[in-house]
């Protein structure tokens, strides 16, 4: 497991999954986010105050990943949708099984609104040497997902740093 | 904690954010799955997350952690505060049962080129005595009463450093 497959070198620096979210962005995913976490921050729930503040409503900006998650089944689906293909893209030509996410950071541009339609392309930007941690022995890797309106303003970059492993090797 | 509205001269390094603390239970857990559309069994299957993962049991996820540290820090910056960015990262997961505590301080700020008003933050995710997630942001908040950051964009809206 020293080497890395000449494929995913290639995957490196890589535009790739260019994809529309299934739904355009709207309020009842906003409310039930928002209660979640317990968040009474009246831009999200008081169209007043959203429309002196914000122009209007717009999502909690760190609900970026969540307008570009499949529906876990629809018609004519026969398999799971998955979000972050990449990330299990690596998983299995690296044949790492399990998979967690250590770090991410999200640099928030243009305000996502209520009735956008998003676009994300996943970029993979690195992949370790082998590394053994606690949970196994795997790699890490870092993705980044850019995501934009359908006016093709840049709203976000989200970083990902996964670890992908096998168990019981540690 | 209150809403606040914090504006930046009222803001000072070292300055510490309120403290919160939340009880986590398998709703917690399942309900900041869903919302965040994250249907991964990690994040409702004990079963699973027990045999595949080796985590004693279901875990927060990271858009739910996400959502999290932006109520913790708007909690405090009240509604004209604008996330520019957070980047965190998860050193242990979060499991039903834990109380997650929150603290943060300020660790500096600067008014940038356009006259955006930034504040970083080094924020903690506590469970017991343990650091389970760090946290560092970066948030608009208003120079003067007539600022507002959600008003800025193209080179007035300068999130990354």
């Amino acid at each position: 497991m020293t080497a890395l497959p000449e494929e995913v070198e290639a995957w490196i620096g890589q535009r790739k999954y260019e994809q529309w979210g299934a739904f355009e962005v709207e309020r009842g995913y906003i409310f039930t986010s928002c209660s979640s976490v317990q968040n009474g921050n009246p831009i999200f729930w008081d169209e007043k105050v959203a429309e002196e503040i914000t122009g209007g409503p717009i999502a909690p900006p760190s609900m970026i990943s969540v307008w570009f998650r499949p529906h876990y089944w629809s018609p004519g689906l026969s398999e799971e949708a998955l979000a972050l293909q990449l990330h299990f893209d690596l998983k299995a030509i690296l044949g790492l099984p399990e998979a967690v996410m250590s770090d991410n950071t999200i640099t928030f541009y243009e305000p996502v609104r209520v009735g956008d339609r998003l676009k994300t392309t996943q970029i993979l930007r690195s992949v370790s040497e082998p590394k053994t941690t606690k949970l196994g022995t795997g790699r890490f890797w870092v993705l980044e997902v850019e995501v934009e309106n359908q006016d093709g303003k840049l709203c976000a970059i989200e970083s990902y740093t996964g670890f992908g492993y096998q168990k019981g090797n540690a | 904690m209150s809403a606040g509205n914090i504006e930046f001269d009222e803001v000072e390094v070292g300055q510490a954010l309120p403290q919160l603390a939340i009880e986590v239970t398998p709703s917690t857990v399942v309900l900041g799955a869903l919302a965040s559309r994250d249907w991964r069994p990690m994040h409702h299957d004990k079963d699973f997350a027990q045999d595949r993962n080796g985590t004693r049991h279901i875990f927060i996820n990271t858009p739910h952690n996400a959502a999290y540290f932006e109520r913790y820090i708007t909690d405090w910056t009240g509604p004209r505060g604008r996330l520019g960015r957070i980047q965190f990262k998860m050193r242990d997961s979060v499991f039903p049962g834990d109380t997650m505590d929150f603290s943060g301080k300020v660790e500096a700020k600067s008014v940038d080129a356009a006259g955006c008003g930034w504040v970083e933050l080094a924020i903690e995710l506590r469970v017991g005595e343990k650091i389970t997630t760090a946290c560092r942001a970066r948030v608009a908040v208003p120079t003067a009463p007539e600022d507002n950051p959600w008003q800025r964009g193209g080179e007035a809206w300068k999130p990354a450093v």
